[in-house]
């Protein structure tokens, strides 16, 4: 693509003019961000807080142990009559779930090409999608998706029901923890997000109604440390 | 719209609106609801007060360094392989976006909400050109169906209630039966909108805070419309104000815990999508090229001004509208340009000119309720009197845009008679002794006297002033 050049050195294109207005402003002594503390938790009420947040954000959230996992799921799954799942067949998550998927259930359905072979599937067949997540936030009940070249972004997005391992032990108190002590600044990766619910819009006369866009239904699978 | 069809409309518009007992009511119902769920999130006063002062200071900041930041912002992003644009205009900026489409042979264009995509009046410059510009925001959508332009910053088309979108699907979407189920409605914008997704050449979305320290723009959105504009098209172009800038990734979950909780009382948005480059080489999905345009249009020269400054920390959230006694009454049509509300009324006259929308700073009470919800401590209504002394400043001023347009040789040489007036005790003695003699004789329609009385009725000036009836009491004023 041809653009005009940016880094013409007169004054004649808008980048220069812009920055220069700004330079040229009165200066004002930028100011000290005061001290704010965000709320923080003991490891019980941790857990109950994100759990309490998801649920009151219409998501379902169930405890399971590191073992049982892909049992329960199918098992939530087949209830539901969902009839196939897209994971990431190369994750440990996925290599998990495909070894102990045998016999019945919905299919299992690899999400392990490029979009442009794969849109057909995600958009209209797809039932549900399953994904890791790099840590669950307490305060708001939110999901940190923080999608790979392994575990692409659209299948927690495009399927009407997204499905998400969380670890106990990844939990944290609140956003401003998690981007200390996970050290964001250094390293964000094409894109990272917060999912704290199923879609949703109150859009119409401020009535709540859930899958809009994304997926109508959040399954939470709270991976626990000790098989319960 | 042109600045001209809007120009000083606001009276004659607001009068008509006051008079329409649908949009009051739609209004009404609207603006209880969030003020209520507003309230339930910031019941800790202690914790409302800390936050806020945070989030204001982030904002503060960086607007202080506001050049410097942008210089970072758009280093970082090219590093990140987001291609960076400038753009003066808005004109300037619809350009930009469509040698962008039209470079990658674009012929659709999937739309997630923005506000300065409206500020820019680019679906039409899009459609314009032959490209199809499709809203996917459920509110959007509905207003695009309906032609019409958002009357509230976060929910577009809160001026419309469910009978009137029942209405409108039934007779724009295809084999749509008319249903005022909520439920069945929204499941009717995603079956339509669904294709369009898949089948869009590029996604255009806006940004709420673009984070200088690592190149990352993030957006915040409850449908999923927004995660899906910008990672299912192969091009994805944001377009965002240049004031939308933070230093650093630290001052944004302050930020993300005032935005959601002021707009709608929601402790977070559904999704936070934080954007950092195009698809990369082995991911799977993603756009291959991300662009981001930077808008000015008027925000430098607003940034001239210290004072005014200030006007550029909003962060869009709606609660000064949301707990206006005029907008919640009059709705946002009224306000004719782009932002309505108490930040449209402080920000429109700033960058269309006060010769342009004068009008707007005077449609406050200056009841301050916008200053107590403000998120980020903008003085909303200190700022409004200050626009009101610029439009009538008799020498124009270098920060105001249209500063002095409505000051008249009269009223110039009212105010300097006043000065006069206050600044001598014997003029001042002579004035109201005229005044208490003479003054009941003026009739109500003299002018200027006449203006005052329409809505107001005619002060009765005493036969003695109160200084006159002090002395004869026996009180020294020396």
């Amino acid at each position: 693509m041809n653009w005009p050049a940016r880094r013409d050195t007169a004054m004649n294109n808008p980048r220069e003019r812009i920055l220069s207005r700004l330079k040229a402003a009165p200066k004002a002594a930028a100011p000290l961000r005061p001290d704010w503390t965000p709320p923080t938790y003991d490891a019980a009420g941790r857990k109950a807080k994100f759990k309490a947040m998801l649920e009151a954000s219409h998501a379902d959230v169930h405890e399971v142990s590191p073992h049982d996992w892909p049992q329960r799921l199918k098992t939530i799954l087949a209830n539901k009559g969902v009839g196939n799942v897209v994971y990431a067949p190369a994750t440990p998550a996925g290599r998990q779930l495909a070894e102990s998927w045998a016999g019945s259930g919905p299919e299992l359905v690899a999400y392990d090409r490029a979009v442009e072979e794969f849109k057909d599937v995600l958009v209209s067949k797809a039932d549900a999608g399953l994904t890791t997540t790099k840590g669950g936030i307490a305060q708001t009940g939110s999901l940190v998706l923080w999608p790979t070249p392994d575990e692409p972004r659209l299948m927690s997005l495009l399927p009407p029901i997204h499905v998400a391992l969380v670890e106990e032990a990844s939990l944290t108190d609140s956003l401003a923890e998690t981007i200390r002590a996970q050290g964001w600044a250094g390293a964000m990766p094409t894109n990272a997000v917060l999912v704290s619910g199923p879609s949703k819009t109150a859009d119409i006369e401020q009535t709540l109604a859930y899958g809009v866009h994304g997926p109508k239904e959040l399954i939470v699978l709270l991976i626990g440390s000790d098989s319960p | 719209m042109a600045a001209e069809a809007g120009k000083m409309e606001f009276g004659a518009k607001a009068h008509t609106a006051l008079n329409d007992p649908k949009l009051r009511a739609n209004f009404r119902r609207a603006m209880d609801g969030l003020m209520t769920k507003r309230a339930i999130q910031f019941a800790d006063e202690a914790e409302w007060t800390s936050l806020r002062a945070r989030g204001a200071a982030a904002r503060a900041n960086a607007l202080a360094k506001l050049a410097e930041l942008l210089e970072q912002l758009e280093a970082n992003c090219l590093r990140n392989g987001i291609q960076v644009h400038w753009a003066e205009t808005t004109q300037e900026a619809n350009s930009i976006v469509l040698g962008i489409l039209e470079a990658a042979g674009a012929r659709t264009v999937i739309k997630g909400k923005s506000m300065v995509t409206e500020e820019m009046h680019l679906n039409a410059h899009l459609e314009k050109h032959g490209i199809t510009p499709v809203e996917s925001d459920l509110g959007e959508y509905i207003i695009q169906l309906a032609g019409e332009a958002p009357s509230h910053i976060v929910m577009p088309c809160i001026h419309k209630n469910k009978a009137e979108i029942a209405e409108l699907f039934h007779d724009k979407i295809e084999g749509q039966a008319y249903t005022e189920n909520v439920d069945e409605l929204t499941a009717a914008a995603r079956a339509a909108l669904r294709g369009a997704f898949a089948g869009a050449d590029a996604g255009i979305s806006g940004v709420n805070f673009a984070v200088a320290e690592t190149g990352t723009l993030v957006l915040i959105e409850n449908e999923g419309n927004g995660r899906l504009s910008t990672t299912l098209p192969p091009l994805h172009i944001a377009v965002t104000g240049i004031e939308k800038v933070l230093e650093k990734l630290d001052d944004v979950p302050p930020l993300l815990s005032l935005l959601p909780r002021s707009a709608t009382g929601q402790p977070i948005t559904t999704y936070v999508n934080m954007i950092s480059s195009p698809r990369k080489d082995g991911e799977k999905d993603g756009p291959k090229a991300v662009h981001l345009v930077l808008l000015d249009n008027g925000r430098s020269r607003v940034h001239g001004d210290t004072e005014l400054r200030d006007t550029l920390r909003c962060i869009r959230c709606a609660a000064c509208m949301n707990h206006c006694p005029v907008y919640t009454r009059v709705g946002g049509h009224t306000y004719t340009f782009t932002y309505p509300g108490p930040i449209g009324k402080l920000l429109t006259p700033q960058i269309e000119g006060l010769d342009c929308a004068g009008d707007q700073p005077h449609a406050s009470t200056l009841c301050r309720a916008c200053a107590d919800v403000c998120p980020v401590q903008i003085p909303i209504p200190d700022l409004l009197v200050r626009l009101r002394t610029e439009s009538v400043r008799p020498t124009s001023g270098q920060a105001v845009k249209g500063a002095g347009s409505s000051a008249t040789a009269a009223e110039t040489l009212g105010w300097k008679g006043w000065t006069l007036l206050y600044a001598s005790p014997l003029v001042y003695r002579i004035g109201t002794r005229m005044l208490g003699w003479f003054g009941n004789l003026m009739p109500s329609s003299a002018p200027m006297l006449k203006q005052w009385t329409s809505v107001r009725t005619k002060p009765k000036f005493a036969a003695k002033s109160l200084h006159e009836l002090a002395r004869e009491k026996g009180y020294c004023d020396e």
